[in-house]
């Protein structure tokens, strides 16, 4: 969940603008209303304060009359009853108004309670503390605190009562009358704190939905700003897509005269720009084509005719003179040499101008292997070498051109004699799931190092020096290379001086997938040592029996 | 071996060297050079094969080659430069039996061109039931209920082959030498494109083929007979 959540806020600009303009403006809507919240409650507080003290401060003078004209009298507690019914307001209660409280106190003896005219009101909601600093002292304390009030019985006849209690201001002063005497009373105004706590509730409440509204309405205003500038950037995006998929033709609609469109008027203009080019660039690959088709044409009707011609003076030589003979015999060679060398031209022609068309058939690997093995059977032999090939039992069934995976096979196998000075040549087949995989392996001349990667450049040669008796063009790994790559598998070789060389074609056994790795490594697992090579990382199979030179053993390998 | 040969090629040095080659095989050439008077020339020579250049001034190749089998069931080999699939594929299906690519070496058009002409000695004469159809071998018939389905001979030939082995696959390579005559490894899209030929004539639906059945990775094999 939290994933989709965050790909949602990396892929989407509204998102991300939405999402912060509700986050900051519901915290500054926020603070506001704990600022405005604050203010009302101070002011409400204060004038209430204000209100009350004035009130409090009247009854109290009031009050320090009616013990003045009564000084004396013995009953302090009826005394007290009389001064607080006075101070206290006709309608006392706990809605706005107020109590009055007061208390005799003679130092040293008992001390006189005058609870409020209200019954349900209880004295104890007069806190300690203020009773406390107000000893002596002719100021007025105030402070907070919550006035009690009995609500009754919990259930009828029971002795538990339920207890409510409001936020309550009680400002109390003592005063001793006569002064300097011992009587000192005490009076407490107790003010209910309901009515501004009512007001600030509301204020509070009305603070919280607008700021809800608010906010949301930031987001709705936000969501449909960026929505203006979203689309047209989404359209833009959704066909440069379909652009970039070759539908070249595609083009935004630019509106007005703002950024936006001139962002689609240049996008315009870069797709006509690219249209043209690649329109451009495959009319040249088609003429391109056109003349290596129109090139082979032409060229190979003359030299079927020279071929042909060559053929029958090269039958007739007996009849001639030693020169003429002779001149018979190289013309023959050298036209070999010239058709083999065309033929490669124009096929590594076709592979640059990507005209090369694969023709894939689903074929058993092994019998193309078996095949042009026994086709090469001759050079390796003439060459002294002994060709041994380790395939699995189970066919190994692979989409590919069958005549271009043979022509590989077949340079492979050539390279191998030639190169090879005599060694054995191991041909391996192993396949997988999903490759399959072959590997030629000779134990001759090998590698220089760094000349693996070269040796599928065009025309390159280890040694220029070299006699070659097969007449290669110089094409051959280039053009298996290539063959290698159409199909989407790959060639690869080592080599080591004095050790040999390895050359693996990897192919997919599904046309169109690219191979990644191959089962065989390109360095044999005894480039470092002597032994014979395992095949597949499985136990290392039997050695061969023995080599029989002229032929060709197919072992029973295990399959990797 | 003696036979006829009719060459239809517009260059002239080309078509005089194949001459001298043929003649030198007891081959008896004959020449024409353009498209337009190839069908003419074949009607009065009455080739034993013909041999035929893609490219030609006038009427194409391929369409004398239809022109031509749709008078006879001569074998017809192609000529031609090109060796992608597409134009190898046209000319097999517009009624060649084999092409071979320029230049070609002599001795192996010779070859072929013999492996073509040799074909005329057939055994025994059997009938071979396959699907519903009828095979008369000796008469070189095929029949579907009473009907006659035209093949050339070189179809013909490949029917039979997979026809008296029912069930047993065939690679490309085996009936390349049974039917074609061709020892060595030859192109086998000549096999995929008689295939397709073939079923195109005697398949009841040549999309599910009943009596030439693929059998993927190895080749082909007749149907339930």
């Amino acid at each position: 969940m939290l994933r989709r959540v965050t790909r949602r806020w990396r892929r989407s600009i509204q998102v991300r603008v939405v999402s912060s303009t509700l986050v900051v403006s519901a915290i500054v809507v926020a603070l506001l209303g704990f600022v405005v919240l604050q203010q009302v409650k101070q002011g409400l507080i204060q004038a209430k304060l204000r209100s009350s003290v004035a009130e409090q401060q009247l009854g109290v003078s009031n009050a320090r009359t009616l013990l003045s004209s009564d000084a004396g009298t013995l009953d302090v507690q009826a005394l007290l009853q009389e001064v607080v019914q006075a101070l206290s307001p006709a309608q006392g209660g706990s809605e706005g108004g107020y109590e009055v409280v007061g208390y005799e106190l003679v130092t040293g003896t008992q001390s006189f309670t005058q609870p409020a005219l209200n019954p349900d009101l209880l004295a104890s909601s007069v806190p300690d503390k203020l009773r406390k600093a107000l000893n002596g002292n002719s100021q007025y304390y105030y402070t907070y605190t919550r006035l009690v009030y009995d609500d009754g019985p919990r259930s009828p006849g029971s002795a538990v009562h339920n207890y409510s209690s409001y936020p309550g201001l009680i400002i109390g002063s003592s005063m001793q009358v006569p002064a300097g005497s011992f009587n000192t009373y005490q009076f407490y105004y107790l003010f209910s704190l309901q009515q501004p706590q009512q007001t600030l509730a509301l204020v509070w409440r009305t603070l919280l939905f607008s700021g809800i509204a608010l906010v949301v309405l930031l987001a709705g205003i936000a969501w449909l700003v960026t929505r203006q500038v979203v689309t047209p950037v989404r359209m833009a995006a959704r066909i440069a897509e379909r652009l970039a998929d070759g539908r070249l033709q595609e083009r935004m609609k630019p509106k007005g005269e703002d950024d936006l469109a001139r962002l689609a008027a240049s996008f315009n203009k870069m797709a006509d720009s690219l249209q043209r080019q690649i329109r451009r660039l495959e009319e040249l690959s088609r003429i391109q084509r056109r003349f290596v088709s129109d090139v082979s044409h032409e060229l190979r009707t003359p030299l079927t005719t020279v071929r042909m011609a060559a053929d029958v003076l090269h039958e007739a030589r007996a009849d001639f003179d030693p020169a003429s003979a002779r001149s018979a015999e190289l013309l023959q060679t050298q036209l070999d040499r010239f058709e083999s060398l065309l033929g490669d031209l124009l096929e590594i022609s076709r592979h640059d101008a990507g005209a090369a068309s694969l023709e894939a058939d689903a074929l058993d690997v092994r019998d193309l292997v078996r095949r042009v093995v026994d086709a090469t059977e001759p050079l390796a032999v003439r060459r002294g070498s002994v060709v041994a090939v380790h395939m699995p039992d189970e066919p190994c069934i692979c989409e590919a051109d069958g005549r271009r995976v043979e022509r590989i096979l077949r340079n492979l196998l050539v390279n191998a004699a030639e190169h090879g000075e005599g060694s054995p040549i191991d041909v391996y087949v192993v396949a997988d799931a999903a490759v399959v995989a072959i590997a030629v392996r000779d134990h001759g001349i090998g590698l220089r190092p760094g000349e693996s990667s070269l040796v599928f450049n065009r025309f390159w040669r280890a040694d220029p020096a070299r006699a070659r008796t097969t007449g290669g063009t110089g094409l051959g790994l280039s053009i298996a290379s290539e063959d290698a790559r159409l199909h989407g598998g790959r060639l690869q070789a080592w080599g080591e001086r004095g050790k040999g060389s390895q050359f693996v074609l990897t192919l997919p056994r599904q046309a169109g997938s690219i191979v990644t790795s191959s089962p065989i490594p390109v360095e044999p697992p005894d480039a470092s040592s002597d032994e014979t090579p395992p095949t597949n990382g499985a136990t290392p199979q039997a050695k061969p029996a023995s080599h029989h030179p002229g032929s060709i053993l197919a072992l029973r390998g295990r399959r990797g | 071996m003696k036979g006829r040969v009719l060459v239809v090629d517009d260059d002239t040095a080309l078509a005089e060297m194949l001459g001298i080659v043929l003649r030198g095989e007891g081959i008896e050439p004959f020449f024409v050079f353009d498209g337009d008077k190839a069908l003419a020339a074949f009607r009065e020579t009455k080739p034993d094969l013909v041999l035929l250049d893609l490219m030609l001034p006038g009427t194409d190749g391929i369409d004398v080659c239809r022109q031509i089998r749709a008078e006879s069931g001569v074998p017809i080999v192609m000529l031609t430069a090109k060796s992608d699939t597409v134009d190898v594929v046209v000319g097999l299906e517009s009624g060649a039996d084999d092409y071979v690519v320029k230049p070609f070496k002599p001795k192996e058009l010779v070859a072929r061109l013999r492996a073509r002409l040799r074909r005329t000695d057939e055994p025994a004469a059997e009938t071979i039931a396959i699907g519903d159809l009828s095979i008369d071998v000796a008469g070189h018939a095929v029949s579907r209920s009473g009907g006659q389905i035209p093949l050339t001979p070189l179809e013909f030939d490949l029917l039979v082959a997979l026809a008296k082995k029912p069930r047993h696959v065939f690679s490309r390579e085996v009936l390349l030498e049974q039917v074609w005559g061709y020892r060595h490894a030859a192109d086998t899209r000549l096999v995929n494109v008689h295939v397709q030929r073939l079923r195109s004539k005697v398949e009841l639906d040549p999309e599910r083929p009943e009596i030439v059945v693929t059998v993927r990775g190895v080749g082909y094999k007749a149907g339930p007979a």
